[in-house]
């Protein structure tokens, strides 16, 4: 029973035919080019993720050096304006952001990466006051510097969005790879050597049974072939004795008349003979026909 | 895809120096409401405050596409930002003034070390 059980985990439980047989070879055609095609996409994948790999870390450490410059211009601020802005920032900030973004899509082997675009609507100014007294250079010069900073940040977003994204897809492509290679390709081939042979159990059965056949017939034949050769010799030796009586009896001429006529006895004899071994070899030939049937 | 579309603004946890830097740059936005895209961190908030925030930035709200976030607030809160899996918004840890940036401590970086082998 659990020997059974596995074997219907090896293989797929259909009826093992010839036409399931070209079905399931149709279909390790279709797992074996899915597979190709799955393992290229992945292939692609990885590439593209070790692209942004290398990107995000070269980006990541350019940030580091990007806020530090940034944070440096701030202290120039808080510096020449002489207190600290930033409770006015922040309570002058208004309804709607100047730096905005977009997210578009990017398609690589079918997966849509979305990157994130800067959007500025330079019509929004909330600092208009902000550095008036004092130090409104610096703080013009501060804006600059970190709407740059927030683009490399932007940036490196993009990046890590495809990052995450890419990680997900690889991993979803390598298991359907490795699906494909490891249970459904193996199941599909037991399922095809399954079916070829049963197939070739039912040709041994069928062949089998033929010969069977076939040696019931030659025994009937074997029999009916003696019965005649026997009859044949009993005739024979009639003719034999009947010939002698008639020597004995009457003249020469006569013999030759009996004789003649035993002849033709004889022929007949043969002729039916002749016939029984025709109706003998039509059989053979029948077998011959299968035994070609069931080789190929 | 399009549930994505709407998500155009920034958002920040920091202190309050990287705050100010960063609305400078003009990525703060205030609704009528008097919800702010941005929360500053001191010394005397709590960490429960901050991942209340952190959640409402990056679960609550569907306007924002990336949540930046000092890397030492990140660290007060590390579970809750290495537990983020979600692709939007993005959560990016950011250097601050005070705490240099360590790419060790970042969760992303050190997914990337990892993949790389070392």
């Amino acid at each position: 029973m659990s020997k059974n059980r596995t074997n219907n985990i090896h293989r797929e439980s259909v009826f093992p035919t010839r036409m399931t047989l070209g079905l399931m070879k149709n279909k390790l055609k279709g797992a074996e080019q899915g597979h190709s095609l799955l393992k290229k996409k992945s292939e692609a994948l990885t590439k593209r993720f070790r692209d942004i790999l290398k990107r995000i870390e070269d980006a990541k450490l350019k940030m580091g050096s990007v806020m530090q410059v940034a944070s440096f211009s701030l202290a120039e601020v808080s510096y020449a304006t002489g207190e600290n802005i930033g409770y006015q920032v922040q309570e002058s900030v208004s309804g709607e952001a100047r730096f905005k973004v977009r997210a578009s899509a990017e398609n690589v082997s079918g997966v849509i990466l979305p990157t994130f675009e800067k959007h500025v609507n330079d019509e929004i100014n909330d600092f208009k006051l902000t550095g008036l007294g004092r130090g409104g250079q610096q703080v013009i010069k501060a804006k600059s510097v970190y709407s740059s900073a927030v683009e490399t940040l932007v940036e490196l977003a993009s990046l890590q969005v495809s990052f995450g994204i890419l990680d997900e897809v690889i991993k979803v492509t390598n298991r359907r790879v490795n699906a494909i290679e490891h249970v459904i390709i193996p199941r599909v081939k037991n399922t095809i050597d399954y079916i070829n042979s049963e197939l070739d159990e039912l040709d041994r059965e069928e062949f089998y049974r033929l010969k069977k056949v076939q040696e019931k017939k030659q025994e009937e034949l074997a029999a009916q072939d003696a019965e005649l050769k026997k009859q044949m010799l009993e005739q024979a030796e009639l003719n034999k004795r009947l010939l002698e009586k008639i020597k004995l009896e009457e003249g020469e001429e006569a013999v030759e008349e009996v004789q003649a006529e035993a002849e033709a006895k004889e022929q007949e004899q043969e002729q039916e003979q002749k016939t029984v071994a025709a109706e003998e070899s039509e059989p053979q030939n029948l077998l011959q026909e299968q035994e070609d049937d069931v080789i190929f | 895809m399009s549930d994505n579309a709407n998500r155009t603004l920034i958002a920040v946890i920091g202190d309050e120096d990287t705050i100010t830097g960063l609305l400078l740059a003009g990525i703060g936005q205030v609704s009528e409401q008097n919800t702010k895209n941005f929360y500053v961190v001191n010394g005397s908030t709590k960490e429960e405050d901050i991942e209340a925030k952190f959640r409402e930035f990056t679960e609550e709200r569907k306007d924002i596409a990336i949540v930046l976030v000092s890397q030492f607030i990140a660290e007060k809160i590390r579970s809750t930002v290495d537990s983020y899996a979600k692709t939007f918004p993005t959560v990016l840890e950011i250097p601050s003034k005070d705490h240099p940036y360590d790419p060790e401590k970042d969760s992303v970086l050190r997914r990337v070390r990892r993949l790389f082998g070392e």
